[in-house]
């Protein structure tokens, strides 16, 4: 297809919206009418013909907007992108896998030409256009992780192996779900995991580490992640907590269809051929309830995962006292019929 | 007896153990207040260890209380500072000299651990191969997630972060790299409910 771009914001005014095109593929999270944690890991080759799946890196509707939102969050805080001393090589792992991958997978948005060290890169949606050489620093305008993730949706964490253990030495966070690159860096798999609940228990970290220590070059893994966030806010941050967490509270019965979004991380995971390390890619789809529950799968079911799901994690992930009226309004669209198998949709919208 | 046995927590949250001595050529005990009771125990523990130890303590706040009793530990070197701030380029110094095998030793307040702790990975140290042993207050060295501010010594659950104002609560997170606890603001979805402070693991 012929990718058109939205002319959207992910603050103040929240334009954002979702074509039917997008809405068809979002991706729903969850594969059955209840939820808890697990090592929902698959391999990450392909997937259906248009879905969020197929590209390594997917682009859709929403790319140009993304970057404007990430370049006005950088401005603000620089912090959110960070890379410690020794992983600019896997910084230029990260720039060659995503400019082979996206240049292949989207031969009509992207090109690089590679001679040598010699590089010429061309991004027509943001017309950008550079000559570089590769692994020279000093021939690119940022940093070669600082400089791809610009043009790139999703949060990137760049991961070093080392000690049997992974460590989030690298990265650009401003799509995240509130936690900080900042703080976080620096840290391994447990530690910045620390403040999960329930997940420790169930041994859900250490199985997830082995399988990632595990992850070979050209073999890609694949998962999704979820939480609720009001409003099609991108930059959920905890350092600008302070200034949108007020909006949870602005939720009505009235509202709530179109203020109330689920929001759906893919996550990825590469190897790094020079460095060893692991790129962790968190891709964030956002969904309005009301566009949410026009698939009618969708509708029944997250009513029911919402409402049986854990205190715990209702409370982690931010909307225990929003709860209640989420489920008010969910509950209109579940008729009792029981739902199939898996995350896909059940109809689509024409 | 100054310690405190924390209640378990999560995986980034520091825990402390009791200082032993250890074989090697060269020591450095780090301390402030009543760490010095770590310190004097190791020299009981091991006669021959302080000889060939460098001690850096800071009383913050005990007086004399304890200098007195390790002037007398026969000590290779002591240095007895007024601040943490004060004796950190003097520890950076003493790091850059090191040899390899020597035994770090951190006992204290977390704080003074936390930030000796960093100054030592920093110099090449892997943070498991250090000592620690918590004595004296439970204070804590909290970061501002907003601000990024530090606030030292905080006692209390809330907390007025003292760059920016804001009332933070406080996570048991830790960085090691920063040294530091995170707060983060209590009153963001009710702006103005501030509940009343209490004091940490009261």
């Amino acid at each position: 297809m012929i990718m058109q771009f939205n002319e959207e914001t992910f603050r103040e005014d929240y334009t954002f919206h979702n074509s039917d095109w997008a809405i068809n593929r979002f991706p729903f999270p969850f594969h059955e009418d209840s939820y808890m944690y697990a090592v929902n890991m698959e391999q990450h080759r392909g997937g259906p013909e248009g879905s969020i799946y197929e590209k390594r890196f997917d682009v859709d509707e929403h790319y140009v907007a993304e970057m404007k939102d990430r370049a006005m969050v950088l401005s603000d805080d620089p912090l959110r992108c960070q890379s410690l001393p020794h992983m600019t090589l896997a910084g230029w792992d990260l720039l060659e896998l995503i400019m082979v991958s996206k240049s292949e997978d989207y031969p009509d948005l992207f090109e690089l030409h590679r001679n040598g060290d010699k590089w010429h890169w061309i991004n027509k949606p943001l017309g950008i256009e550079d000559h570089f050489t590769f692994l020279d620093e000093t021939t690119l305008p940022y940093g070669p992780m600082e400089y791809i993730t610009r043009q790139t949706q999703g949060d990137f964490c760049v991961l070093d192996q080392r000690d049997d253990n992974l460590w989030m030495d690298a990265g650009i966070v401003t799509t995240q779900a509130d936690w900080s690159l900042d703080f976080d860096i620096g840290m391994n798999f447990f530690e910045w995991h620390a403040p999960v609940p329930l997940a420790h228990e169930k041994g859900i970290f250490v199985r997830a580490l082995k399988f990632l220590l595990n992850i070979q070059q050209g073999a890609p893994a694949r998962r999704l992640n979820w939480t609720m966030t009001v409003n099609p806010l991108l930059d959920t941050s905890p350092e600008n907590y302070h200034k949108w967490g007020v909006q949870k509270t602005e939720i009505t019965p009235e509202n709530i269809g179109r203020k109330q979004y689920l929001r759906v991380e893919l996550q990825t995971f590469f190897r790094l051929p020079r460095s060893n390390g692991l790129v962790f890619p968190i891709r964030c789809y956002l969904i309005a309830f009301e566009d949410l529950v026009k698939i009618p799968k969708w509708g029944r079911r997250l009513h029911r995962v919402i409402r049986d799901l854990p205190v715990e994690l209702a409370t982690y992930k931010g909307f225990i006292d929003n709860r209640p009226m989420m489920l008010d309004y969910l509950s209109e669209f579940d008729d009792g019929e029981p739902t199939s198998d898996g995350i896909w949709p059940d109809r689509h919208l024409e | 007896m100054s310690k405190f046995n924390f209640p378990e927590s999560i995986m980034s949250r520091p825990v402390y153990g009791t200082l032993e001595p250890r074989s090697g050529k060269a020591h450095l005990m780090v301390a402030d207040a009543q760490g010095a009771e770590a310190i004097i125990g190791l020299s009981k523990a091991d006669s021959g260890l302080l000889s060939k130890t460098h001690i850096i303590y800071i009383p913050k706040g005990t007086g004399d209380t304890y200098t007195g009793k390790l002037e007398k530990l026969g000590a290779a070197q002591l240095y007895v500072g007024p601040s943490y701030e004060a004796a950190k380029t003097r520890l950076q110094r003493t790091l850059a000299g090191a040899h390899m095998g020597l035994q770090v030793y951190l006992s204290g307040t977390e704080g003074l651990m936390g930030q000796a702790m960093l100054e030592a990975t920093n110099a090449g140290i892997p943070h498991t191969a250090i000592q620690t042993e918590h004595r004296g207050s439970v204070a804590r060295r909290m970061q501002c997630v907003h601000c990024k501010g530090i606030t030292e010594d905080v006692m209390t659950d809330p907390f007025v972060c003292s760059h920016c104002g804001l009332s933070l609560f406080v996570r048991d997170h830790y960085s090691r790299r920063l040294a530091a606890f995170q707060g983060v603001c209590i009153d963001a979805e009710d702006p103005g409910n501030v509940p009343a402070s209490v004091e940490l693991y009261k």
